[in-house]
């Protein structure tokens, strides 16, 4: 069984005020006092280690996440994202000074183009969602341009949370289309959706249920006649490299996930990166600057009066591309249609494994994720989605996404990724099969091992405890 | 594996794909680990850093000391490797680090709520400009600096689209560089401002004095200010200047430049607004023993439950640099906090004299300066910088781009990494160039 530290720590920023000496700051300007943390050196890194301890991350056991991807983050990516020539380098340098960063990438563009099936792509938004937002900003002033007026964004109730809310973002009105019976779009749906208001639909493929859209050509041409976009959530890309590529399908825009696809670590949530591909109608209006190659020099430039302009300050999270560029160099064309054909593999492995003592909805052939449904184990015996993800933490396992897709009722989301191996296929399943068969006590009152027991999310709201300066105030 | 599922090839996974949507991928083939790393570490080899030879640019990303806790601490892979905590129990560690953040935030700032990090600065000010437009029953423009970089500035006009808001600018005094207040008072005069934005220290770098003014003329409109967390443990903090809302880029906090990466968008509130905060947020809680616990919270504001609704559409932010920052603030405790600030206004202090005797150099601004100041030039700002490279200096960042009417002008930086020896060659290589 898998074991956590229980000690607890006092929390770091919990000290006394101490008075701020005098500067140079004008009178009215000055600082009187401040309460910032106050320990040996030695006992910052103990805290932190401690802390550590208390936290689970993909080098710790199986992560199978849904829609997040938590692949392996090779170690030498972290080599090179380090390197002095990477980090010591100023974002408004002279450009001949930063050559090499630029090369980098103006050939992950270039890959990254190839992967996608697009013909230009932005490093500029810092995450996935992000890149959503910049995407739905190019898809209006696209629309914009030619004179029309398009205030609505269509996708399918089984799309990721940031798809609605970055359309939101962008003021277009967002039409929830419901899903066809075998989880796929219901083109019939989507034909009366789509209208001269529509700007975009957004989808990613395979979908959240893990289902590959056998009619996207057909989807793609629908939304395009219509004179609308096609918009492809990269979340999913690692179920079709090297099989097939949106462009290929018929999408018009894409994001990607470095931090997901191209092995880059999620950070605890960030930094992140999400680029932007786009085909040739929609180059003019990438943010600036974009990079070019002028014989052998590469050169930043203003995109011009089209271009949305900025979705961030400066480049995008260079530091996290190095890395993906790093993984993809690494990886080449046969490495990533492996890592796609293994994590296909893997998802479905284990579906197969769970699928007796589970539900697992629409259809038997899964891409790179499948979502599992705890209905059974609800009814039979008051066991939910969430109990049963608390209690694979005591053995080691990450829970996979819960409740989310929505229309799958007690959702469980299962994304191996292809760094799971065939042991630890056979123990999640185990497992997962084991926890169904436990006293519903036990499973419903999870976990145990972990340094605290079931956290109290409604208090947390509640209360709305932010900081120890309210803390410490509303204590007075 | 495959005889499981009852395949006998690999192919067969993929019989939902259509033949006409197939497609091979040609980018090259893989390497080795070795001939991936010397070919990367080779290419960004030929980049000249600020390492190689002085830089003094700065305008949102600058080159400070990062302790070696900073490095150690978040190349602990059950950190970096994690993903955002979900699923509290087995995340803690990230979730207390978080709220530690949060509340070193909330401790420079002024404020009781902060959020775990935003991207970057820029993307916080557009985020606080919705929120300004979403409370306000008054109008929808949002007042922001003449002089504000153009990153910051484009970055909230793309945040405003399809909100409704608009963007109008206030002056700056020609001789201090400080905020006309006038200007600020007889805009909100119109009726229709739903929000204030100033910077502390300035884009000048300039400690700007009328900013603490400025809750004094505008009632009780919403006021956004954005700080270097830097300069914070010496200066006023946006909470002792009534703001209601404080960001900041908290880059300088234990994060290098990177090209710009990773940034840091710090954001932090009054308790009132807390369920108007965008993107993830620790919260204290107890556990089902009562014992003191962490959990993210208020996520009924989020993009995963309310979708179309939701306050931001934030997901991954910038947890990492979060950590980075509150480590970095940790290794220098209270004391090395206040000697860092005072360190680099020092530093600016003495190459703010040495430059001004140069010939060709002007200080454009009589003010107090925090580590950037601005020169007006006897030449174009962009040229002098060609000429300073070729003498082994990277010079300051250009205004032209920013700020109108200031092509002769350029942002110089400086902090604890500059000698005096640094200081000499920008002023002697300057003498030579002008």
């Amino acid at each position: 069984m898998y074991a956590q530290t229980k000690i607890q720590r006092k929390l770091i920023t919990d000290t006394d005020a101490k008075k701020v000496p005098d500067t140079d700051v004008p009178n009215e300007l000055k600082r009187e006092s401040l309460s910032l943390p106050n320990v040996p050196e030695s006992e910052v890194v103990r805290h932190y280690k401690i802390l550590a301890s208390m936290n689970f991350g993909v080098d710790n056991g199986p992560y199978p996440l849904g829609s997040c991807t938590m692949k392996y983050n090779p170690k030498y990516a972290d080599r090179l994202s380090s390197l002095g020539s990477a980090t010591e380098v100023h974002p408004y340098q002279d450009q001949s000074t930063i050559q090499g960063t630029l090369e980098m990438m103006y050939d992950m563009e270039q890959k990254l183009s190839k992967i996608a099936g697009m013909d230009a792509f932005t490093l500029q938004p810092a995450a996935g969602a992000h890149g959503e937002h910049a995407a739905i900003l190019m898809i209006k002033a696209y629309h914009e341009k030619n004179g029309e007026e398009r205030d609505e964004v269509i996708l399918p109730d089984s799309a990721h949370g940031t798809n609605p809310a970055s359309a939101a973002m962008a003021g277009y009105k967002v039409i929830e289309i419901p899903s066809a019976p075998d989880g796929s779009v219901d083109i019939d749906a989507l034909r009366s959706a789509v209208s001269k208001r529509t700007a975009a639909f957004m989808l990613t493929n395979p979908n959240t249920l893990g289902i590959f859209d056998k009619n996207i050509k057909e989807i793609a041409k629908l939304v395009n006649d219509a004179g609308a976009l096609m918009y492809y959530d990269g979340a999913n890309l690692n179920a079709i490299m090297g099989i097939t590529t949106p462009g290929d399908m018929g999408f018009d825009v894409v994001h990607f996930n470095v931090h997901k696809t191209f092995g880059a670590p999620h950070g605890g949530g960030g930094p992140g990166s999400g680029p932007v591909g786009v085909k040739k109608r929609l180059i003019p209006y990438l943010p600036s600057p974009v990079i070019e190659k002028v014989k052998d020099k590469y050169v930043l430039k203003d995109n011009g009066n089209l271009s949305i302009g900025k979705m961030r300050s400066f480049y995008g999270n260079i530091n996290v591309i190095l890395r993906g560029y790093a993984y993809i160099l690494r990886m080449g064309s046969e490495g990533l249609k492996d890592a796609t054909v293994r994590s296909v593999l893997n998802s479905n492995y284990l579906k197969e494994l769970l699928k007796e003592d589970y539900e697992i909805p629409y259809g038997d052939l899964k891409k790179h994720e499948f979502v599992v449904s705890a209905s059974r184990q609800k009814k039979k015996n008051g066991v939910k989605a969430m109990d049963i993800a608390k209690r694979l933490i005591d053995y080691g396992i990450h829970p996979p996404t819960i409740y989310f897709p929505m229309l799958v009722d007690e959702s469980m989301m299962f994304e191996p990724t292809e760094d799971c191996s065939k042991e630890d296929l056979d123990r999640i399943a185990e497992v997962m099969i084991k926890i169904s068969k436990e006293d519903p006590e036990l499973v419903i009152n999870a976990p145990y091992n972990t340094s605290v027991s079931r956290v109290d999310e409604t208090k947390a709201a509640k209360d709305a405890i932010l900081s120890t300066r309210y803390l410490r105030n509303k204590r007075q | 594996m495959l005889e499981r599922l009852g395949m006998s090839s690999a192919d067969e996974l993929f019989a939902d794909v259509p033949a006409d949507v197939r497609a091979e991928l040609d980018i090259g083939c893989g390497m080795s680990e070795m001939d991936t790393v010397n070919k990367i570490t080779q290419m960004l080899g030929k980049n000249i850093t600020a390492a190689d030879m002085p830089c003094f640019m700065g305008m949102g990303s600058y080159r400070h000391y990062v302790p070696a806790t900073v490095d150690h601490i978040t190349g602990m892979s059950e950190f970096y490797t994690a993903y955002t905590p979900y699923q509290a129990e087995v995340s803690q560690g990230m979730l207390q680090a978080l709220f530690e953040y949060q509340s070193m935030v909330c401790e420079l700032t002024g404020m009781d709520a902060a959020n775990s990090s935003m991207y970057d600065c820029a993307t916080a000010l557009g985020e606080a400009a919705k929120i300004c437009g979403s409370v306000s029953r008054k109008g929808k423009v949002f007042l922001v600096p003449e002089a504000l970089s153009n990153e910051r500035y484009s970055v909230l006009r793309n945040y405003l689209i399809g909100t409704g808001i608009t963007i109008s600018r206030y002056g700056f005094d020609k001789k201090t560089g400080s905020l006309v207040l006038d200007e600020i008072k007889a805009a909100v005069g119109k009726g229709d401002v739903c929000g204030i934005y100033a910077e502390m220290p300035n884009v000048f770098g300039c400690l700007d004095k009328n900013v603490a003014k400025i809750r004094s003329v505008i009632g009780d409109t919403l006021l956004v200010i954005g700080v270097n967390p830097l300069c914070m443990s010496i200066v006023k903090s946006p909470g002792e200047m009534r703001a209601d809302i404080a960001i900041g880029e908290g880059q300088p906090l234990g994060s290098r430049m990177g090209l710009g990466s990773p940034l840091l968008g710090m954001f932090a509130c009054r308790q009132e607004h807390v369920r108007r905060i965008p993107g993830r947020i620790s919260g204290m809680t107890v556990d089902a023993d009562g014992k003191r616990a962490f959990c993210l919270t208020l996520q009924t504001r989020e993009q995963h439950i309310k979708r179309s609704a939701a306050s931001s559409n934030i997901c991954t932010n910038g947890a990492l640099a979060a950590v980075a920052a509150v480590v970095y603030v940790s290794t220098l405790g209270a004391d090395g906090m206040f000697n860092i600030a005072k360190k680099n206004m020092e530093r600016a202090k003495s190459l703010m004299s040495l430059l001004s005797k140069v010939r060709g150099v002007e200080i454009a601004f009589d003010n107090t300066h925090f580590n950037e100041f601005v020169i007006r030039l006897s030449k174009d700002a962009s040229k002098v910088n060609s000429e300073l490279l070729k003498k082994g200096v990277m010079g300051g960042v250009p205004l032209k781009d920013h700020v109108k009417g200031m092509d002769d002008c350029m942002l110089i930086t400086t902090t604890e990494m500059h000698s005096d020896e640094d200081h000499k060659k920008l002023a002697d290589a300057l003498k030579e160039v002008l």
